[in-house]
């Protein structure tokens, strides 16, 4: 075993565009859930967007339309997810798992043809010299634009939500649809909005691992991606910043075991394979240890509009 | 005051206003008035349609028929948003704070067109200070008590400098200090114009503030008055329609201990519960016990610790004379030992359940429901006809699931089971919550019937006028601690509220 093979530079830079598909994933999550609903159909929408994002990109050659197309893949569906829930009332925990089957049969349906090619992918974004500095260089600046887009996104949110009236109203509306009704907000609109939103960041994210990180199209691509991204978002505490860091955190334990695995570790494969996963499972039950803090207080439950 | 105002044009006007659902008519016909710097009270019964009307105000409900009018022009709100505009402003019963959100956000949600943060915390430091409501904008809503929740939705309303602020149920809440504080409030905003609409069923308080009452009955305007020139029970009658039963029983003298708590302490079962603190009482045969106190100060704890939901300490309570306090609910009723808990639906009952099957789950023991671990359908049926009959139920028939009762209803049926049963000992909480004054008045009348068949009797509620009416003696919790029981009878407003626990943190400066 060479652990001397591993370069701590690589592994941060490798981390960071493991943990963008969660990470995009993760933070549309988070502002369906601080809207109020309980979308478990993430997984179904990642992979939808996969799928869309692939087949678009491979079509016009232009993965930035791969993109465009992906977040739009992943919006429709969602919205079918919305219509249902918010319009029809259904559960929203049996819908979101149905959502997640459905979209795995549909992107293996769409898929078919696009088994086996390559498809276009993004370039690295060129910022000059900033991309030569020794440590940092390879860290900050030598990434796509859709790692600075995550990164973006997590701060765009955490101001929306913590520092705008519209991020205020959307708290509003999770936290207690019956009072926000009274006040006089359309409390199916914003949670329409937030719902297509979180559908257009999984999408993005399902689109970067068909695009970038894997990149071809598979059947079951996305593995489970998006219900860690779930989990990341409890993990978080319903706080931007903290999915980051539980994306990160997730992201760095999946490069770390792929790393420890090419440097010969006297471990099966299979063990640090679930590595991720068991450190995933660990970090929530230690934050449940403590109560479900920050959970908005309408999440998950069915609003009735009247007059 | 209003009598010298008397040739003022109104300021809101109601003309035949209509609203029907979908088999009931809310409103029918409903016409009247509001002057500037009026307090107008809307008087009814649950049921009598005062929600939906202030909702056609408030621009939540559109009205099927009938017009409204704001200073003469015509007033059709189609949003709150629209009838805050126009000046209209509204203190809710419930369900309107975020309890997870800051004062300034709560406040900033209420607002159209709110002032940076900033701004608007010193704005709502301005407007606390001159109305006597000391309120800190940062503090987290959650972790107010109710008299400071209740004053951030009045800040939220006065900073829109309403012309019109309708005040739904705002004292059910409250301490007896906190109302006066209210009141002074509200007197202080009528003398400068504003015109109040206000909505309660606690008769002393509306004699006390309102010039004028509109009485809603099914429905429809069946008379108004001058409160300030009716007796309490006048006004009642008029509610109701028919004469009102007042309870009552010979006096006794209490037996033997059936109850005995000592040192009883528990810590919270929640996060957001409340712990008990060294609880002790005693409590005789035939004696009715009222606890007073404002929600949320170890109410549904010391149900949960006498019902034997959660286990007390050993040693703490004694039913006559045994430890009772390691046993479960069954064991606890099977010995005499009953409970009626606040919340109907999910609590007391299960809501999807039937009567019949509602009547089992606490029946079965004392009543012997079940042989050999088989449910007896029969008796069980018997049972829960019984209830329905003894207490009027109204129900087409027992196979009726319980939510498809009205909450009065339910609550009659859930008295009624326990008290059927013959308890040594009946520790009830809010038995007339949100219930009319008639079913009220049969409730508080079969708990005294008890009582003066030889059972000791708990009321937990927040009504003091109820617990004055039926107890024997009065105590109140606060923070978990149970203040010393004294004679109910000619204690005063003051030393109720002193037991309570005052006024939380209030000094009036207005």
């Amino acid at each position: 075993m060479d652990l001397t093979s591993i370069n701590p530079v690589l592994l941060i830079a490798s981390l960071m565009v493991a943990a963008t598909p969660i990470l995009l994933a993760a933070i549309g999550e988070l502002v369906v859930e601080k809207a109020g609903v309980l979308n478990l159909g993430v997984e179904g929408m990642m992979i939808t967007g996969a799928v869309v994002g692939f087949a678009a990109g491979v079509n016009t050659g232009s993965p930035a339309l791969g993109f465009v197309a992906a977040a739009l893949g992943g919006a429709a569906l969602s919205l079918l997810f919305g219509l249902l829930t918010q319009y029809l009332l259904s559960n929203q925990v049996a819908t979101g798992l149905a959502l997640t089957l459905f979209g795995l049969g549909l992107s293996a349906l769409i898929g078919k043809p696009y088994e086996g090619i390559k498809s276009p992918t993004l370039q690295k974004l060129d910022l000059g010299p900033l991309g030569d500095l020794p440590v940092v260089g390879p860290i900050l600046f030598g990434h796509d634009p859709v790692v600075y887009l995550s990164l973006l996104m997590v701060l765009g949110v955490w101001w929306g939500l913590g520092h705008s009236r519209a991020g205020l109203i959307l708290r509003a509306v999770g936290e207690n649809h019956d009072a926000a009704h009274a006040l006089g907000y359309k409390v199916v609109r914003v949670r329409m909005a937030a719902i297509a939103f979180g559908g257009a960041s999984a999408g993005l994210g399902g689109a970067y691992i068909s695009l970038v990180r894997v990149p071809q199209w598979v059947e079951g691509l996305t593995a489970g991606a998006g219900w860690i991204a779930l989990a990341i978002v409890v993990f978080a505490s319903w706080r931007p910043w903290r999915a980051l860091l539980g994306a990160y955190l997730f992201g760095g334990v999946t490069v770390l075991q792929l790393n420890l695995q090419a440097a010969g570790l006297a471990i099966p494969v299979e063990y640090l394979s679930m590595s991720p996963y068991v450190v995933t499972i660990l970090v929530l039950v230690l934050i449940s240890a403590r109560g479900q803090h920050g959970a908005p207080g309408a999440l998950g439950r069915v609003f009735h509009g009247t007059g | 005051m209003s009598e010298t105002r008397a040739p003022e044009p109104a300021l809101l006007g109601l003309e035949g206003l209509t609203k029907a659902y979908p088999g009931v008519v809310a409103n029918d016909d409903v016409s009247f008035a509001i002057r500037p710097g009026e307090i107008h009270a809307l008087l009814g019964e649950n049921g009598a349609g005062k929600s939906t009307l202030v909702k056609m105000i408030y621009g939540l409900v559109k009205p099927d028929r009938g017009r409204m009018t704001m200073r003469g022009a015509p007033f059709a709100p189609a949003s709150p948003a629209a009838a805050r505009a126009e000046g209209v402003a509204m203190v809710f019963q419930h369900f309107s704070l975020f309890e997870a959100l800051n004062v300034a956000e709560n406040i900033a949600l209420g607002m159209d067109r709110p002032p940076a943060p900033r701004e608007l915390a010193s704005r709502i430091r301005a407007v606390s200070a001159a109305y006597g409501l000391p309120l800190d904008p940062a503090r987290r809503v959650g972790d107010l008590s109710a008299g400071e929740r209740q004053r951030v939705e009045i800040v939220r309303c006065l900073l829109q400098d309403p012309k019109l602020l309708i005040m739904d149920e705002p004292t059910s809440v409250l301490t007896p200090q906190e109302v006066e504080i209210l009141f002074r409030t509200l007197r202080k905003l009528a003398g400068e114009g504003t015109a109040i609409l206000y909505i309660s069923h606690k008769l002393e308080e509306i004699r006390a503030l309102c010039e004028h009452a509109t009485i809603l009955r099914l429905g429809r305007v069946v008379d108004t008055c001058d409160p300030r020139q009716k007796s309490a029970r006048e006004l009642a009658e008029m509610m109701v329609g028919e004469e009102l039963h007042v309870p009552s029983r010979a006096p006794a003298t209490p037996g033997a201990v059936a109850l005995e708590l000592c040192g009883l302490s528990m810590p919270p079962a929640s996060e957001f519960g409340t712990p008990l603190r060294d609880i002790s009482l005693s409590l005789g045969k035939g004696e009715v016990l009222g606890i007073g106190g404002v929600a949320g100060n170890g109410q549904d704890e010391l149900l949960a610790a006498l019902s034997g939901e959660s286990l007390a300490p050993a040693g703490t309570i004694r039913l006559a004379g045994r430890d009772i306090s390691r046993l479960a609910p069954n064991q606890r009723r099977a010995l005499g030992l009953l409970a009626a808990p606040e919340e109907r639906l999910g609590h007391a009952a299960a809501p999807d359940m039937s009567l019949t099957e509602n009547a089992l789950l606490t029946g079965a023991v004392r009543e012997r429901l079940t042989r050999r671990g088989f449910i007896d359908w029969a008796r069980t049926r018997d049972f829960a006809s019984r209830i329905i009959e003894a207490f009027d139920v109204r129900t087409p028939g027992p196979e009726n699931a319980a939510r498809s009762l009205s909450g009065g209803n339910l609550q009659k049926f859930v008295i009624g089971r326990e008290v059927l049963q013959a308890p040594e000992v009946l520790v009830v909480n809010q038995p007339t919550w949100g219930v009319d004054a008639s079913a009220a008045a049969a409730i508080r009348q079969a708990l005294l019937d008890l009582a003066g068949r030889g059972a000791a009797v708990v009321v937990i509620s927040q009504d003091l006028d109820e617990l004055m009416e039926i107890s024997d003696r009065f105590t109140a919790l606060n923070e978990g601690r149970l203040a010393e029981p004294r004679p109910a009878r000619g204690l005063s407003v003051e030393e109720i509220g002193l037991m309570m626990g005052g006024a939380h943190d209030l000094e009036v400066s207005a």
